[in-house]
């Protein structure tokens, strides 16, 4: 197996025991990038420069037997983490010139353990998107079949993931932009508890909502990423003041015994054969092991996606004023701070973002707040109360995480409600702040990855990753490389 | 509108109703959202970080301070602490906003159904307060002198402010003047605020409206902005209240709108309404959690406030039987009420220290524009003073002269009268020879004085006292002057 396939797990061993170099992996992961990133355009901004330098410095923490679980290991950061000194641009023409002054706490993580950054992954622009194809940059393509795309917002880091343009990446999840893009590439993709890692430095889309997490080749990276990014901050006043578990440790345990909720919202007309019969035959494959499958109401399922967009909406609306030319990022000319104000946001930000802004604005206005964002809130409150009933009769929830494989580039641009179904399995997870991963249960006749969702209870990412371990284990879906 | 006694009575028709918002700076160490300085004067844009910067990912951290000096005021202004309130996003854009929303508070304040006395008149008066709510200040945009450009400073981004509402209590100009001056005694005796108008750290917009004595329903308010003195805004109310009156008067209506204060005019003026055009879009801020407060937190700082300006106010009454005009002056500052009592512990009489500070004292302060922590006169000295008043070696007279030797010199009053020679003359044999001089050369005033015109009292005091330089004490010298003249 080349060194760029490889996983941290893999690497961690083969780079301790000095059978390799550092150099070795990082020259493999861009042998890799020179020949297929053309085809995949996973990256915004590839940082060969840094990543030789970071390769020298981990060289030399390995060297001095000091390693540590991520030292030399060659990572993508989706393009919405601030990393110091490194261009951040949301994948948005308003922050094109954006270099940050400062690192994520996430990043900042990474850093401390000696890790080697591949890149800026390619993104919907502000994470607003399921395709990447709202990216003011290009669009990436599904590594599996490049006229499809690779799902989003954090497409870039999936597809990069799956190209083996590097070992594992970041991401971030606002209503499934870890888990959408990670099924339609085939990798596993986690989104933390909301709280359990530190917002700080991901330029906020949602605030309620937004959450980092893995993207990986498999569980057990997975479960090593979290190690290292999960734990409280106290630069994020939401981040959560509690204990970190050693989430390696959840591995390999025992599902037998393990109620499974099925929830009947979740199969529903619409849903792609093809991705409904692997989803039950993981289900079953489970139940092999000993896991108990219970079927489940989420009885309020059916407003999430309209929930979601109001209040994702409104939250963006605040966030993103602060775009405005004044400080920094992209400036247009006008007659009157007004006229510069409209020249540089109606320049700088993409349709979509426009339209959510647009939404949001609306949703927040004097007369209407009740009506929208009050009425949001509360229906949020009934989505978290639906999860919290489920989780008294079962462990874990499964679902599909994407109703289809990956689309076809163009397909559903035109039509944003179409777009917006897409994270209609994935959204009610943000809403009601729980953990979820997706999974490789599968592929379609045309050779194209389904994602199983498997949805835990609040800070219990360790019963999630151990079921999907206990899954993996017995499949063997998650060592297929897309052949490019 | 007339003039004279009409004019006077067409006011005394219509009664004044004011509600004020006064921004307090609260004096924290650091910024209210992250850990940049608060300090004032810095070079522009020296005191900033990402965050109050508002750069792309940075997030909020409440300054517990904030929180504490802001549950302090609260408890001082006899409000209700909420144990859950929240911080909410006001959304407008301006580029001394850089996140463009500022962080405030909506829904639900910190600090609600309050009130504060004043005293007007003698009298003493309650003011409702609303709601205190915590929030950022914003920087300041520099427009002079940068050609077509225009400059931001971010360094008073993000510092403390709290907000204080009133109740639309207010009845006139003068009482919004007592309010304001009364505000500020709590905050600076609390320590949470420096209470300086003219520097910006006490800001404050009034509500005002007019309405016939003895309506209910409250007249069409406007809403007057950039008061920054005491004077400004007794001055500014003023006017308006005028202004509003003339336009009922000459059969016209109040337009609800923001007017500005312009202290060169003395006129308020309406600000053009684009700039007040605002739906803030106001929504619970998602990076900050809800403020949850216990009731130890509470408990421990009640226990913590210091004696208030009220209770000292009453103290003073009781304890030094002080009149309330002079009980609400001596409390106004923490520092003039330690000096009182100083100087009363040092044997100082009450009513006598009172009379000296509120009438000399004061003076002299505001001739030197000095505080009383900065004027060399000491408690001790001033009641050593008052000591030779009341044993008889000076006069009240010669006290005063005493008196400005002593702030000019920091001298005590012993040494001062030893050395300038101001002993009292109260040896009646040196007295009587001066009388008897003085009665010896003005037969013709004798003379009418006797026939009855007892005015004439005074010339003699006069003469005598300028014989002997001021020293005669004058008890004694009444006493010798009637014996001999009768």
């Amino acid at each position: 197996m080349k060194l760029n396939e490889m996983t941290i797990v893999g690497l961690r061993k083969l780079l301790d025991s000095r059978e390799i170099t550092v150099k070795d992996v990082v020259d493999s992961v861009y042998e890799r990038i020179d020949v297929v990133e053309e085809r995949v355009k996973a990256f915004i901004t590839v940082t060969r420069d840094e990543a030789y330098n970071d390769a020298e410095r981990a060289q030399k923490i390995i060297d001095s037997g000091g390693a540590f679980l991520l030292t030399g290991v060659p990572l993508a950061i989706k393009d919405n983490m601030c990393t110091k000194g490194i261009l951040t641009t949301c994948a948005s023409k308003i922050l094109h010139n954006f270099i940050p002054p400062y690192e994520s706490t996430a990043t900042g993580k990474l850093k401390e353990q000696g890790y080697v950054i591949v890149g800026k992954a390619n993104m919907d622009e502000f994470a607003m998107g399921s395709s990447t194809e709202n990216s003011s940059v290009h669009t990436t393509r599904n590594p599996w079949n490049t006229d499809c795309v690779p799902g989003g917002s954090s497409g870039g880091s999936a597809a990069a993931v799956a190209a083996g343009e590097c070992i594992a990446a970041l991401g971030s999840d606002t209503g499934g932009s870890i888990r959408q893009p990670a099924a339609l590439c085939g990798v596993v993709g986690l989104k933390p508890t909301y709280g359990r890692v530190s917002r700080y430095g991901l330029v906020a889309f949602a605030s309620s909502l937004d959450q980092i997490g893995p993207l990986t080749k498999d569980v057990a990276d997975s479960a090593a990423l979290m190690n290292v990014i999960a734990g409280h901050d106290p630069l994020d006043s939401t981040s959560a003041p509690v204990a970190t578990p050693d989430f390696m440790a959840a591995l390999g345990k025992d599902i037998r015994g393990l109620r499974i909720g099925i929830p009947k919202e979740y199969f529903i007309e619409g849903i792609d054969s093809e991705v409904e019969k692997a989803v039950n035959n993981a289900i079953r494959e489970l139940e092999a092991f000993g896991a108990k499958a219970v079927a489940v109401s989420l009885p309020h399922t059916e407003y999430a996606t309209a929930t979601y967009y109001i209040l994702a909406t409104s939250e963006a609306s605040s966030n993103l004023a602060r775009y405005d030319g004044v400080k920094y990022g992209l400036r247009e000319t006008g007659k009157d701070l007004l006229d510069m104000y409209m020249n540089t946001r109606a320049k700088g930000f993409g349709a979509e973002v426009k339209r959510r802004i647009m939404l949001g604005s609306y949703a927040l206005s004097s007369g209407y707040y009740d009506a929208y964002y009050k009425k949001g809130q509360q229906v949020r409150t009934l989505i978290k109360n639906d999860f919290d009933n489920a989780f008294k009769e079962v462990d874990v929830i499964v679902t599909p995480t994407s109703p289809t494989p990956a689309f076809r580039v163009g397909e559903r641009a035109a039509d944003p409600l179409q777009m917006y179904l897409s994270d209609i399995f994935t959204i009610s997870v943000n809403l009601a702040g729980i953990p979820a991963i997706s999974i490789p249960c599968g592929f379609t006749k045309d050779n194209l990855p389904v994602g199983l969702q498997i949805i835990g209870k609040s800070f219990d990412e360790e019963c999630i990753l151990k079921t999907a371990y206990a899954y993996e284990q017995a499949t063997e879906w998650h060592l297929r490389r897309a052949a490019l | 509108m007339k003039t004279g006694s009409d004019r006077d009575a067409i006011l005394k028709k219509y009664e004044t109703v004011i509600g004020l918002e006064v921004h307090a700076q609260l004096l924290t160490e650091t910024k209210i959202f992250c850990r940049c300085p608060t300090r004032f004067g810095a070079e522009p844009n020296t005191q900033t970080c990402q965050v109050c910067a508002g750069m792309p990912g940075v997030l909020p951290v409440t300054n517990k301070k904030a929180i504490e000096y802001s549950i302090r005021t609260g408890l001082a202004m006899n409000c209700a602490i909420a144990p859950y309130s929240r911080f909410a996003r006001k959304n407008y854009f301006y580029p001394d906003l850089p996140k463009n929303y500022q962080i405030s508070q909506y829904e639900l304040p910190l600090c609600e159904h309050g009130f504060v006395e004043i005293v007007v008149d003698d009298e003493v008066k309650r003011i409702g307060i609303t709601r205190i709510h915590m929030e950022e200040d914003a920087g300041k945009n520099i427009h002079e002198g940068k050609g077509d450009h225009s400059f931001v400073d971010l360094n008073r981004t993000g510092v403390p402010l709290m907000e204080i509402v009133s109740e639309p209590d207010i009845r006139s100009p003068r009482e919004a003047a007592e309010y304001m001056k009364k505000l500020r005694a709590i905050v600076r005796y609390l320590g949470v605020c420096d209470g300086n108008m003219e520097q910006g750290s006490l800001r404050c917009d009034a509500n005002v409206s007019v309405r016939p004595v003895g309506r209910k329903e409250f007249g069409t308010r406007t809403e007057l902005k950039n008061m920054n003195s005491f004077k400004f805004v007794e001055k500014a109310l003023e006017y308006e209240v005028k202004r509003q009156i003339s336009v009922i008067e000459d059969g016209g209506e109040v337009v609800q709108e923001t007017r500005l204060w312009d202290s060169a005019a003395g006129v308020t003026q309406p600000m053009r309404s684009k700039e007040e055009a605002h739906d803030y879009r106001y929504f619970p801020d998602p990076d900050l959690p809800p403020i949850v407060i216990g009731k130890e937190w509470i408990d421990s700082v009640r226990a913590g406030l210091p004696e208030l300006p009220d209770e000292k106010r009453k103290r003073f009454k009781e304890i030094h039987g002080l009149p309330d005009l002079d009980a609400e002056l001596l409390t106004s500052e923490k520092a003039i009420a330690d000096w009182f009592e100083q100087t009363v512990k040092a044997g100082g009489q009450a009513k006598a220290v009172s009379n000296w500070m509120m009438g000399d004292l004061m003076r002299i302060m505001n001739d030197e524009n000095k505080s009383i922590e900065e004027i060399s006169l000491k408690p001790e000295q001033m009641a050593g003073m008052l000591a030779l008043i009341d044993n008889g070696t000076i006069s009240g007279k010669i006290a005063k002269t005493v008196f400005e030797e002593m702030c000019r010199t920091g001298k005590d009053a012993a040494g001062i009268v030893k050395e300038k020679g101001l002993v009292q003359i109260s040896d009646s044999g040196a007295i009587e020879k001066a009388v008897d001089e003085i009665i010896a050369k003005s037969p013709d005033e004798v003379a009418r004085f006797r026939a009855g015109d007892e005015k004439l009292l005074g010339f003699f005091v006069g003469q005598v006292m300028k014989a002997t330089k001021g020293k005669a004490n004058p008890k004694l010298l009444n006493e010798l002057l009637l014996k001999k003249l009768k």
